[in-house]
């Protein structure tokens, strides 16, 4: 049986629900921005009006202000916009149980199961589209489609407050035309890769063999010809599955330029708490420890190591991260961002192989050190413990990388 | 566009959850009592911006909308500036 997907987009998300709210907002050209001071200073979401004076999101304020002096930039809220995305997806699980968020303000719906009783899948649509208006205020585009690739492709085509249908009868004339990036994982590179090979639209992405295209991009090149050519098969998720994790990480722009290894050691602590933390509430162990760093011409490197024995502790991976950055970075610039993942993951309650050299009793105190400054933590408060070296400088580590929206891959 | 105002409200709420607004206490303290609750269902307001759960009542003979936003009331007042 034919599926039936709904990818619902909500239309200038962070933006909208500042309009609606701030009524006066709505006739100016308005763009939401992250804090200058803090160094977050691009265009998070824009209205219409500033659309229209080329303003692009991902823009610094100062580009964004010379292009329309008049622009009103207005500071995030962050918890306004997830009270905002679980409202709206409260109302698509009115209609169906799969419905499998792709970030804060899009999701897909599979309402095959629900056609009997709501209607046709454009009949839906239409309904989360009201729904969302009348309620919410703010608008959804949705794309309806037999499977998530074209669907999300569709919620693109007509913005904002539309539905797009497409459907195996008109998928040649609506699809075929796009232009590559439209397709879901064509990125920049890719989107290179292909001109290269002489393809700029979907429709010869899908006419291409898929042996030549496995050839020339791998895995990747398969999976872009299903795409292209509708046989996309991925489920959409139900609503109380969780994807596993594969990696946990942090990473944060800083107040200042970073310049002296001390400083970095800051920014590590705190990164390396956080992570710590994030990992053992998981109930996991990382075997691979890696470490990003962004200067301040922006250009951006990774250094990763692997771990003779899994391991949860703090200690282990701040020690990581600082041997992985004294090694690999040469301060040829001052640094702008700084961040640390773990992946590798394996269950805590996997036996763990010792060796001659690691005192067990020595991992096993460091165990109930971590653990038991996670629960004073959250019982008291963040700052209720905090290692003597983080107030040395509270502006430089006074940020908080839990509290981030967090992004989230398709595969 | 209208005016947000917050309101305070006197309102019963009844075994199974459900919340009967009895009067609106406005800005400067007169008491309008809700004759009746015609509608209830979660709405937007686009005049005052905000959303919430839309009551439309009746109010001394003429209907009016007052939306509960989390947990305080607001109704959309004329802009009298």
């Amino acid at each position: 049986m034919e599926r039936c997907i709904l990818h619902v987009d909500c239309n200038c998300f962070y933006a909208s629900v500042e309009m609606l709210h701030r009524p006066e907002t709505r006739e100016v050209p308005m763009a939401v921005g992250g804090s200058e001071e803090r160094r977050h200073g691009i265009i998070l979401a824009k209205n219409d009006l500033a659309k229209k004076c080329g303003i692009s999101t991902a823009e610094p304020l100062w580009s964004a202000r010379q292009k329309c002096p008049e622009l009103l930039i207005i500071p995030p809220n962050f918890p306004l916009y997830l009270d905002f995305s679980r409202r709206v997806k409260k109302i698509f699980s009115d209609y169906t149980d799969q419905v499998e968020s792709f970030g804060i303000d899009e999701a897909w719906l599979d309402v095959t199961g629900s056609i009997q009783l709501f209607g046709s899948g454009e009949h839906i649509a239409h309904e989360i589209r009201q729904r969302v208006k009348q309620e919410l205020g703010i608008t959804v585009s949705v794309g309806v489609s037999w499977n998530k690739v074209f669907a999300k492709l569709g919620s693109d085509l007509k913005k904002p407050d539309a539905v797009t249908m497409v459907t195996p009868e008109n998928y040649q004339a609506v699809v075929c035309p796009l232009p590559v990036n439209a397709l879901l994982y064509v990125g920049r590179s890719t989107e290179k890769k292909l001109g290269q090979l002489g393809i700029h639209t979907i429709g010869q992405l899908a006419q291409m063999s898929c042996e030549f295209l496995r050839g020339k991009f791998g895995k990747t090149g398969e999976l872009l010809w299903s795409y292209a050519n509708g046989l996309d098969t991925s489920p959409v998720a139900h609503q109380d599955e969780r994807a596993p994790i594969k990696s946990i990480g942090n990473s944060t722009t800083t107040i200042r330029d970073i310049t002296t290894p001390e400083e970095a050691r800051l920014v590590f602590t705190v990164l390396a708490e956080s992570v710590g933390t994030r990992l053992r509430e998981q109930g996991l162990f990382c075997r691979t420890i890696s470490i990003s760093t962004r200067t301040v011409k922006l250009s951006r490197t990774e250094h990763q190591c692997t771990l003779s024995r899994p391991s949860n502790e703090t200690r282990t991976i701040l020690q990581t991260a600082l041997a992985l950055f004294t090694q690999g970075y040469s301060w040829n610039h001052p640094l702008r961002s700084l961040g640390i993942q773990l992946s590798g993951l394996t269950a805590a309650s996997d036996p763990l192989q010792l060796d001659l050299f690691t005192d067990p009793a020595d991992l096993l105190r460091q165990s109930q050190l971590d653990r038991t400054v996670d629960q004073v933590r959250k019982r008291f408060g963040k700052a209720s413990v905090l290692r003597a070296s983080i107030l040395l400088d509270p502006a430089l580590t006074g940020f908080d990388p839990k509290h981030q929206i967090q992004t989230i891959g398709f595969h | 566009m209208a005016r947000k105002v917050y309101v305070t409200v006197n309102a019963t709420f009844d075994p199974e959850g459900s919340i009967h607004p009895q009067y609106v206490i406005w800005e400067n303290g007169t008491r309008f009592p809700i004759d009746q609750v015609f509608d209830v269902r979660p709405a937007a307001s686009l005049r005052a911006g905000g959303a919430g759960i839309r009551y439309t009542c009746g109010i001394r003979g003429s209907v009016s909308y007052l939306f509960l936003e989390g947990t305080r009331w607001f109704v959309e007042a004329k802009n009298t500036g």
